[in-house]
C-alpha cells in the first residue's frame, strides 16, 4: 500500500506492516484505499469530579502521526486525551481549549498572552485547575510569563513529555496524570510538573519561575535551580505531598495583567565578545545579559552598555552560572558595570529575567521602580536568601 | 509419522547477532556483560500505542492486561539511548553492510531505500516498548529449491534476568532476521535449512557466536491445525523435535475438539463464582494466600483437560498459560485435583458448591484481587471455548521450554504492530554499494579447499571452517605455520585441555601464534605445547612459559645430553640394541623437558646408539 513520499522514493507499506522505498515509476495504482474514519470513542466523563481545563498548545501529549495524510492528528477534545490517557477519568472532568498547535520553539510573547486570558477565563469561569499542555523546549519560559500575567487562586500547571506520545515507553500518560493531580490539589501556583528521575516513580512540580530544561532528552530534565521542587506527585498512586513554601490554593485572588513589552532580549557573554553586537540592541527597551560568573563582561563592553542604558535600555546583568546569585561588587570591572548603569539580577534565571522584563517593562512606566522592582520577589523568582544550591 | 499426508508446513525465522564494533543505533559497544556487574537501575511501564493505522496491536493487548513495572540494569557499556532516554543514532553502517552481504549470499535483492521500523514488544524487553527493525532485501533461495523470503536488521532485545527485571547490555546489538517461505514438509527438513542457514552466516566472519548470539524461531502448521511461531529455540539439535512435538499437540487439540463434541461439551459460563469462603480452612499455600478464588464449571471436560497433548504439558497448561497473562500463577482444575494440598473432602464440597456433574472439570484460579481473578477466569474462557471451536489450535505466539514443548505466549501479531521509527533516516541502497559487497566463501568451499591445498582430512576441514579459531588458522598459513600442526593443536589439543579444566579462553590468539613459531624454528617441541597452553591459561605470559617449560636447548647440549645417558647406559644397550631407542628416548625427552621437538632427539639418539652398537 502506497504510504507517502519521501526524498523522491515511493513508501509502500508491505503486508507485513514494514514500510520500504521503491523508485515510484514502479508503482502502479491498482485502487485508492478507502479513506478511515478517524477513531471515535465516546467518554464519558465523571461530573461529581472536579473540573479541569486542559489547553493545548501543541504539545505531543495525545497526538500521533497519520501517515496517510502525512500530518499530526490535530483533533484535540476531552475524547482525544481521555482515550489516549484512560486513568485521567479518575481524576477529573475536563475542558478543553485548543489554544494552538505550535512546536514550543514557534511559541511568541503574543501567543502567551493569549493563553494567560484563556487560563483566566477558565479559571473565572470556575475550574478547580487549569492544565497547560506545552512543548517542553520553551515550556519554563511560557510557565514564568504565565507566572506573572496570572495571579491565580488555583493551580496551573504545565505538562508535557520528553519522549513522544507515539511510543508505549512516553513519559506523556504519567506526566498527564500527576499534572492533573496536581491540579486538583492544594497547589495555589504556577508549576510545571515533569518526571523527578528517569524511574516511572515520581513527578516533581516545580515552581514557574524557578524551572529550567537541564537535558535535551531525558524525562527528569525539568529542574528547579537553586531551590528545592515545591512538590511531587507519587506514581501511580497519585499521592501529592506540598513543599511548606508552595503557595496554597485560594491564597491569591485571582487577576489578569496581560501587558508585556516584547522590545526586550537577551545576550550571552562570551569571551572576545565584540561591542558591535550590543549595537543592534539600541532602542530595545530592556536587555538581559547572560554574564559570566558573578555576573560580569569584559571591559571593553561597558562603554557600550553604558551608552545603551543612559538611551533607556533597562540592562539587567544574570549569570551564566545558573546557580547563586550576581554581586557586582566584587571585582572592578563589575563595579564599572554598576556605574555605566547595570542593574544587578540578582539569583534570576536568565530566562527569567527577560520574561520578568518582558512583563514589567509593560506594567511600569518609571524607570526607576521598574529597575527596583527587577530585584523584588513577585512571583518566586527571586530569593532573599541564597540557600545551599546545586 | 507420515508429515506429508498430514499437511505439515514449516518455515524459520533465524535470528544471528552480529559480531560489530558498535550496537545499532547508538555507539556502545556489543558487549554482554555479567548482571552483577550493573552500576545502575531505573523502572519504567509500558502502555500498547496506537497503530499508525489506528488499532491497538492483538498482541500488544494481552501483554498490557496486568500493569506491569518494569525493572532494568545499566551498564558502564550502555547509554540513554537504551534507557530510552535519548533518540537514536543513524544505523551501524558496519552491522548494514553485513546484512547486505548476507542478501547477496542468498542471491536476494535489496530494498532501494530502507526504512527502519519500531515493532511493537511491550513485554519489558525493549525499553521503548518497540524493536527497531528495518527489511533490508527479499527473495533469496536455498539449496533444494527453499526460499528465503525476508532478511532484516533489528535491534536485540534486552535479556530477562528474571521476571520482570532486564539487563541492558545485550539490547541493541544488531541482528539479523532471515525469514524462510514455508517451504519445509518434514521435521528434519527444518533442520537442515536451519544448520545450513547458519553455516552461510558464520561464513561472513562477522557473526557473534556462542550460546544464545543465534535463536530460531519456527513456524508450524497441519492442514487441520493452525500456524503456530514457537520464539527462541536456541539448540539446532532440538529444532526437529519441537517440529515433531508441536504436529503432536495440534492432533491432540483436534482430537480433544472432537471429544469433546462427541460428549455435547459446552462452555455457557461468562463470568467465574467466588468460591473464597470455601477455602478458608485449606491447607493449600496458594489457595491460603489468594485474596480472591473464583471457579468455573466447563461441562463435559473432565479428564480432557488433564490429558496430555505433549511432553509434560496438558490443555489445562494451556489454560494456565492464557490466566498468567492477568498475572496470576496459574491454575488448578479438578483433573488434577485432590493435590498441592487440596483435600478430596475440598473437591467434593467444590463440586457439589458449583453442581459440577461427574463428567465436569472445575477450573480454579485464585487472584491477589477480584479484578484479577475475574480476568484469568475469563481467559480460562476464552481458551476453553477456543478447545471447543472450529479452530481449536489458535494461533500463536508460544515459547520453547527447555524439553522441546511450548508455552503459549501471546497471540500471533499483525501488521497493526509496525509504526515507522520517525527518529531514524531512511537509508538508499543504490546499484554503486550493492555491486560493491564482496561475497566471502563459504565454509563448506573453504573446508574443501583446505583438504586439497593442506592434506587435511574432510572431517577435520569440515570442524576447523566451523571453528571460532578460522581466522587464526588462516593467519597461522599465511604466517607460514605448518597447516596440520595448527590444525592439531585448534581441534585436538586445545579440547584435550578444555576436557582437564583448563580455561582455554584466557589463551590469546597471539600465543598460539608465538607457540608454533617456537615450535617451527625449534624453540619448543609440539609435545610441549599443552603445557605452555596451560601455564598462559593459569596467567603466565607466553615468554614466561617458553623459558618455564621449553628452555632453548642448543644442538650441542642436546647431544652432550644424549652422549651422557648412553654411557651411563652402555650395558642396557648392549643387551637392547636398537631396540634401546624408545626407553632412551623417554628419558632424554625428561631431560630436556619438552623444549626439544621429539623427532630431533629422535634422530640424535639413533645416530649415537648405531654409534655404540656398530662393531668398530
Amino acid at each position: 500500500m502506497y504510504i507517502t513520499g519521501r526524498d523522491g522514493m515511493a513508501v509502500v507499506k508491505l503486508d507485513s506492516g514494514y514500510n520500504i522505498g521503491v523508485p515510484p515509476a514502479s508503482c502502479t495504482l491498482t485502487e485508492r484505499a478507502a479513506p478511515v474514519p478517524p477513531m471515535q470513542t465516546d467518554v464519558v466523563q465523571n461530573k461529581n469530579l472536579p473540573t479541569l481545563a486542559i489547553v493545548s498548545t501543541g504539545g505531543t501529549i495525545a497526538s500521533r502521526i497519520d501517515y496517510r495524510t502525512g500530518s499530526v492528528t490535530s483533533q484535540f477534545n476531552a475524547n482525544d486525551i481521555l482515550t489516549a490517557i484512560p486513568e485521567l477519568k479518575e481524576i477529573a472532568n475536563y475542558r478543553t481549549i485548543p489554544l494552538a498547535t505550535i512546536l514550543s520553539e514557534n511559541m511568541t510573547p503574543a501567543i502567551w498572552q493569549e493563553l494567560a486570558r484563556a487560563i483566566y477565563a477558565e479559571i473565572k469561569n470556575g475550574a478547580k485547575g487549569v492544565i497547560v499542555t506545552h512543548g517542553t523546549d520553551t515550556m519554563a519560559y511560557s510557565a514564568a510569563a504565565i507566572s506573572f500575567m496570572v495571579d491565580t487562586p488555583v493551580p496551573i500547571v504545565f505538562v508535557g513529555s520528553q519522549r513522544s506520545a507515539d511510543r508505549p515507553s512516553s513519559d506523556n500518560a504519567m506526566n498527564a496524570a500527576c499534572a492533573a493531580a496536581a491540579a486538583t490539589s492544594d497547589l495555589g501556583e504556577v508549576a510545571v510538573v515533569m518526571h523527578a528521575t528517569t524511574n516511572d516513580d515520581t513527578c516533581a512540580i516545580h515552581r514557574g519561575t524557578r524551572v529550567r530544561k537541564m537535558h535535551t532528552s531525558r524525562r527528569d530534565a525539568f529542574r528547579s535551580l537553586g531551590v528545592d521542587h515545591i512538590g511531587e506527585i507519587e506514581f501511580p498512586s497519585r499521592k501529592v505531598t506540598l513543599a511548606d513554601d508552595a503557595v496554597r490554593r485560594g491564597t491569591r485572588s485571582l487577576a489578569l495583567h496581560d501587558a508585556l513589552d516584547p522590545r526586550c532580549a537577551l545576550v550571552q557573554f562570551y569571551p572576545g565578545m565584540s561591542p558591535d553586537i550590543l549595537k543592534a540592541y539600541e532602542g530595545y527597551h530592556g536587555l538581559v545579559i547572560a554574564g559570566t560568573g558573578l555576573g560580569h563582561t569584559s571591559t571593553t563592553l561597558i562603554p557600550q552598555l553604558k551608552h545603551l542604558a543612559a538611551s533607556g535600555t533597562l540592562v539587567i546583568m544574570t549569570s551564566q552560572c545558573m546557580n547563586g546569585r550576581v554581586c557586582d561588587r566584587v571585582y572592578d570591572t563589575g563595579r564599572d558595570l554598576i556605574s555605566a548603569g547595570v542593574i544587578e539580577g540578582g539569583d534570576l534565571l536568565p530566562e527569567v529575567a527577560l520574561v520578568k522584563l518582558m512583563w514589567v517593562l509593560a506594567n511600569e512606566m518609571d524607570r526607576k521602580k521598574a529597575a527596583a522592582m527587577m530585584q523584588d520577589d513577585l512571583k518566586g523568582e527571586c530569593m532573599r536568601r541564597s540557600a545551599h544550591g546545586l | 509419522m507420515d508429515y506429508k499426508a498430514l499437511g505439515l508446513v514449516a518455515g524459520i525465522e533465524i535470528h544471528q547477532q552480529l559480531d560489530t564494533k558498535e550496537k545499532l543505533f547508538c555507539h556502545c559497544p556489543t558487549t554482554v556483560r555479567e548482571t552483577k556487574e550493573h552500576n545502575g537501575e531505573f523502572s519504567r511501564y509500558l502502555r500498547a500505542t496506537v497503530s499508525e493505522m489506528g488499532e491497538i496491536d492483538r498482541a500488544a493487548r494481552e501483554e498490557m492486561k496486568h500493569d506491569r513495572k518494569f525493572l532494568y540494569y545499566a551498564y558502564d557499556t550502555t547509554c540513554l539511548v537504551e534507557n530510552d532516554e535519548e533518540p537514536p543514532a543513524p544505523v551501524n553502517d558496519e552491522a548494514l553492510s553485513v546484512c547486505l552481504t548476507i542478501g547477496k549470499m542468498f542471491g536476494m535483492t535489496p530494498v532501494p531505500q530502507v526504512h527502519t521500523m519500531r515493532k511493537l514488544v511491550i513485554d519489558g524487553s525493549n525499553t521503548s516498548g518497540f524493536q527497531r527493525t528495518a527489511l533490508v532485501a527479499f527473495n533469496g533461495s536455498l539449496p533444494n529449491g527453499g526460499q528465503i523470503e525476508t532478511i532484516c536488521l533489528e535491534e536485540e532485545a534486552a535479556q530477562r534476568v528474571k521476571d520482570e527485571v532486564f539487563s541492558l547490555d545485550r539490547l541493541g546489538i544488531p541482528l539479523v532476521e532471515i525469514t524462510t517461505s514455508p517451504c519445509m514438509h518434514t521435521p528434519e527438513d527444518v533442520q537442515k535449512y536451519a544448520e545450513y542457514i547458519g553455516m552461510v552466516l558464520r561464513s561472513t566472519g562477522k557473526v557473534k557466536r556462542g550460546l544464545g548470539t543465534i535463536r530460531q524461531d519456527v513456524n508450524i502448521s497441519i492442514a487441520a491445525g493452525a500456524r503456530v511461531e514457537i520464539k527462541g529455540v536456541q539448540e539446532l539439535d532440538l529444532i526437529a523435535e519441537v517440529v515433531r512435538r508441536e504436529v503432536q499437540r495440534q492432533q491432540s487439540l483436534l482430537a480433544i475438539r472432537d471429544e469433546l463434541r462427541k460428549r455435547g461439551a459446552c462452555v455457557d459460563a461468562t463470568t467465574g463464582v467466588d468460591v473464597t469462603g470455601l477455602f478458608k480452612e485449606t491447607k493449600s499455600t496458594v489457595l491460603k494466600k489468594a485474596k480472591k478464588i473464583h471457579a468455573i464449571v466447563l461441562k463435559g471436560f473432565a479428564g480432557l483437560v488433564g490429558r496430555e497433548i505433549q511432553p509434560e504439558r496438558r490443555l489445562g497448561s494451556e489454560m494456565s498459560d492464557y490466566a498468567k497473562k492477568c498475572g496470576v500463577g496459574g491454575i488448578f482444575h479438578t483433573d488434577e485435583l485432590p493435590a498441592y494440598g487440596v483435600t478430596e473432602e475440598e473437591v467434593r464440597y467444590l463440586r457439589s458448591h458449583m453442581h459440577a456433574a461427574e463428567q465436569d472439570c472445575v477450573i480454579l484460579v485464585a487472584g491477589a484481587n477480584e479484578k484479577q481473578a475475574a480476568c484469568a477466569i475469563s481467559q480460562v474462557i476464552t481458551r476453553a471455548r477456543l478447545a471447543l471451536s472450529d479452530k481449536p489450535v489458535p494461533e500463536e505466539t508460544r515459547k520453547m521450554l527447555e524439553s522441546g514443548s511450548t508455552a503459549y505466549m501471546r497471540p500471533l501479531p499483525g501488521a497493526a504492530r509496525m509504526y515507522p521509527e520517525t527518529d531514524v533516516l531512511p537509508v538508499l541502497i543504490d546499484d554503486a554499494r550493492w555491486d560493491a559487497v564482496v561475497i566471502p566463501e563459504l565454509l563448506t568451499a573453504k573446508a574443501d579447499r583446505f583438504v586439497t591445498a593442506f592434506g587435511i582430512e574432510r572431517n577435520y576441514a569440515l570442524q576447523l571452517a566451523a571453528s571460532e579459531k578460522l581466522p587464526l588458522f588462516e593467519q597461522a598459513v599465511k604466517e607460514g605455520i605448518k597447516p596440520k600442526l595448527a590444525t592439531f593443536t585448534i581441534l585436538s589439543t586445545t579440547t584435550e585441555l578444555r576436557r582437564d579444566g583448563v580455561d582455554i579462553s584466557k589463551i590469546p590468539d597471539q600465543a598460539y601464534l608465538d607457540t608454533w613459531h617456537a615450535v617451527d624454528s625449534g624453540k619448543a617441541a609440539r609435545e610441549a605445547i599443552p603445557e605452555i597452553f596451560r601455564s598462559i591459561a593459569e596467567g603466565s605470559s607466553f615468554s614466561d612459559a617458553i623459558s618455564k617449560l621449553a628452555p632453548a636447548v642448543s644442538r650441542e647440549e642436546l647431544e652432550a645430553i644424549v652422549k651422557k645417558i648412553i654411557a651411563d647406559r652402555s650395558d642396557f644397550i648392549a643387551q637392547k640394541g636398537k631396540a634401546a631407542l624408545g626407553p632412551l628416548m623417554g628419558l632424554v625427552m625428561a631431560e630436556v623437558r619438552g623444549s626439544v621437538d621429539g623427532k630431533v632427539v629422535s634422530e640424535i639418539l639413533k645416530k649415537e646408539i648405531e654409534t655404540v652398537t656398530t662393531p668398530k
